[in-house]
């Protein structure tokens, strides 16, 4: 625990947000859903870190407890989206997002 | 005895549930029998009510359960036995007993033959909580009951779009007087803080109450009445009524419910002796009614219209009797009309059941050696209604006259006028139909024919009564004993002793010249209609030059056409007004320009949705950073 208080709080928070931002970045310009995926779990471990820092830094285990929630939730979530991924891939033979837009006006 | 007065209404309640569930079940005459059992039992337990109450037993109020109580207004579901209400039940059960039975003969080839008895049961439950009812709000509840069994007789037939309107009509009326009659059920409560009958005539002597008050009360009850009794100005849907069955006009629209208005003043006798203002409209209404009604009767050419203006006349009479404090003359009158008038829609019936359906008197005569039986009875009834002695009209009319004599001359003037002028219609209607020559061809398919026993006995017995009904009153002058004077007594004594001129008996002599002279002109005037319709047969077969009071009278005064104009088309312009400018221009348009508007909202940004899932991660982390922003500079 005092090791990671070494490293200031500072860069944790500036760190986390250069990954989020990445996460957003890699959300809104790639075409490849997998990409995507991956980008959407950056976002998610940026929050992770973010809340383990804090912890640390407060002394106060809620936020390591909120982290294995979203880990958790995470796995579901990954579960499920691969499974749909799988899916999609199995019936259009492509996961290149701008291909899906059959739901429109 | 007096605690099982509650089965007296229930038999025709259960007839008419086990009737209205079983209709498509029971065959044949079955229900018809059923029915008519229903109302026989009844029948046979007001008959032992009755000899109780001959015997001496004193009036009771049998309470059935509390049904309302909060605050301090408390309202049983009770029943009240004295001797009026009695001798309404022995109208209404008996009567109504005979005429089932006639319908069972009447009806038989009707599709609606069940429907029919269901719906007679009903009508004869809610007559009985009319008559039984202690206090104002059950007479309401059989009051308003009896309207509605009236409104679904009368609309029997219902596929004839004219007999719908007629059972409208009847409905509409009725609940214009019934306003005024729930008005007065509000100012009761508020006045005397109680509905029940004796409750409320024991505060009348003991609590000083103004008498505008009163008169008001009096009047709204009267204007109930005038609803349902058909009086002027509420008398139109009457005539009208008669597109029911025939013995639905006999039962509801002659013998008893009409008659409820009178039965319902002479209940309220004493609130009505102290509002004199109240009671001198009733006779002015009451004679004026009997005139016009009259008058018209004499130039119909349709056989029960001519019954039914008729009936009018002698409501109106009944209305006389009770404006002028002849509260037994008008109780009197009611029993023997239902006897004469049942008898008289019965053989009418009978002689349209004869013809097939015809109607019009025009296209009748000489039914008198084809139907001699049905013949005979009508004869009876005519001279009953007449007033010829010894038969019940003769006494009944003669208490009425007797009542209107001593309150003012010319009240009994215009009452001998009404009743020469039922003389006059009932005997151009009797020569019309049964002398002369038949009118109409005959079908050799369908010949004209007696009408079976279940038609011709229950007749046969109202007219026994009718012939021996009057014997009830006979006066004192002729060695009579007056039986429903001193029956009704106890009802009536307190009221009649409050009005001024009841002390005043008439001699003999004067009596006896009151009945005489109206007799002899009414002789004579049956004499008159025999030479005009049988010696000269003037019944006019087609539309015939009329003086200017003749064919006010043909036209029913107008008063269909002058409602039509001064009521109905008001309110449809105003309706149309509503419909064409309220609704279609400011509500439909404000409606339907929403709708447009939502339209054009969607129709513009529907392309949001463009499909591309990038578009949509766009949009969301826009508007994540959008409310972050606004969270941040919102607090």
């Amino acid at each position: 625990m005092q090791n990671l208080q070494i490293i200031p709080l500072d860069y944790y928070i500036f760190f986390c947000s250069a990954l989020f931002a990445i996460g957003v970045v890699g959300v809104l310009v790639k075409r490849n859903a997998l990409v995507i995926f991956m980008s959407i779990e950056l976002m998610l471990n940026s929050a992770n870190l973010l809340l383990a820092a804090f912890s640390a830094y407060r002394n106060d285990p809620a936020g390591q407890i909120f982290v294995f929630f979203i880990m958790v939730v995470a796995a579901a979530e990954v579960a499920i989206g691969l499974a749909l991924l799988v899916m999609i891939y199995r019936s259009t033979h492509t996961i290149d997002i701008n291909v899906l837009n059959k739901l429109k006006w | 005895m007096f605690e099982y007065i509650w089965l007296v209404p229930l038999f025709p309640l259960i007839g008419f549930l086990l009737i209205a569930f079983n209709f498509r079940r029971f065959k044949g005459i079955t229900s018809g029998v059923l029915a008519s059992v229903m109302v026989l039992i009844p029948f046979l337990i007001s008959l032992a009510l009755f000899s109780n109450l001959v015997a001496g037993a004193p009036a009771r109020t049998v309470e059935l359960f509390s049904w309302i109580s909060f605050d301090k207004l408390s309202i049983p579901f009770s029943f009240l036995v004295d001797r009026l209400s009695v001798l309404m039940l022995l109208i209404v059960t008996g009567v109504g007993f005979l005429i089932h039975v006639y319908s069972i003969g009447y009806m038989k080839e009707d599709a609606g033959f069940n429907r029919f008895f269901s719906y007679m049961n009903l009508f004869v439950f809610f007559m009985l909580l009319l008559v039984l009812g202690s206090n104002y709000l059950i007479l309401f509840i059989g009051w308003e009951g009896v309207g509605l069994s009236s409104y679904l007789l009368i609309g029997f037939w219902f596929k004839n779009q004219e007999y719908n309107n007629a059972a409208k009509k009847a409905f509409i009326m009725n609940r214009i007087g019934d306003l005024g009659f729930l008005l007065a059920l509000f100012l009761l409560v508020k006045t005397f803080g109680t509905l029940n009958f004796e409750e409320i005539f024991a505060q009348l002597s003991s609590v000083p109450i103004r008498t505008s008050t009163i008169t008001i009360i009096t009047l709204l009850l009267f204007a109930g009445a005038i609803g349902k009794s058909a009086q002027i100005p509420l008398f139109t849907w009457l005539p009208d009524a008669m597109a029911g069955p025939t013995p639905v006009s006999a039962l509801i629209h002659a013998a008893t419910m009409v008659t409820a208005g009178i039965y319902m003043i002479a209940r309220s006798n004493l609130l009505f002796v102290m509002a004199p203002i109240t009671m001198m409209t009733i006779s002015v209404i009451g004679i004026t009614t009997a005139l016009m009604a009259g008058a018209i009767a004499i130039y119909q050419n349709d056989i029960k219209k001519i019954l039914a203006y008729s009936t009018v006349s002698q409501l109106g009479f009944m209305f006389v009797a009770l404006g002028s404090g002849a509260f037994t003359g008008a109780m009197f009158h009611l029993t023997t009309h239902a006897f004469f008038k049942a008898l008289l829609f019965l053989a009418a019936g009978s002689v349209i059941h004869a013809l097939h359906g015809e109607q019009d008197i025009r296209k009748m005569g000489g039914l008198k050696d084809k139907i001699p039986v049905t013949f005979w009875l009508f004869l009876i009834g005519t001279l009953a209604i007449a007033g010829i002695p010894p038969l019940s009209g003769f006494f009944s009319k003669d208490m009425i006259l007797l009542g209107a004599f001593h309150v003012s001359p010319v009240l009994w003037v215009l009452s001998v006028i009404a009743a020469l002028m039922t003389a006059i219609y009932m005997f151009r209607l009797l020569y019309v139909v049964f002398w002369g020559k038949a009118a109409v061809v005959e079908n050799p398919k369908h010949p004209v024919h007696e009408s079976p026993k279940s038609m011709t006995v229950p007749m046969g017995i109202l007219a026994v009564l009718a012939v021996f009904g009057g014997l009830l009153g006979v006066p004192h002058l002729f060695g009579g004993e007056d039986r429903i004077q001193t029956f009704l007594g106890t009802n009536f004594s307190a009221s009649e002793s409050l009005l001024k001129h009841s002390a005043a008996t008439s001699e003999g002599q004067t009596e006896l010249w009151l009945m005489i002279i109206p007799l002899i002109i009414i002789l004579g005037l049956i004499y008159l209609a025999w030479s005009r319709f049988v010696k000269n047969r003037s019944i006019a077969q087609d539309e015939p030059e009329r003086s200017f009071v003749a064919n006010l009278a043909y036209r029913k005064f107008y008063v269909d056409e002058l409602y039509h104009e001064i009521i109905q088309k008001p309110v449809a312009g105003l309706s149309s007004f509503f419909h064409d400018v309220i609704e279609v221009r400011v509500v439909d348009r404000f409606v339907d320009q929403t709708g447009v508007f939502i339209v054009w909202i969607g129709r513009n940004i529907r392309y949001m949705q463009t499909g591309n899932v990038g578009a949509y991660l766009f949009y969301m982390v826009i508007s994540i950073i959008l409310i972050l922003f606004f969270n941040l500079f919102n607090k």
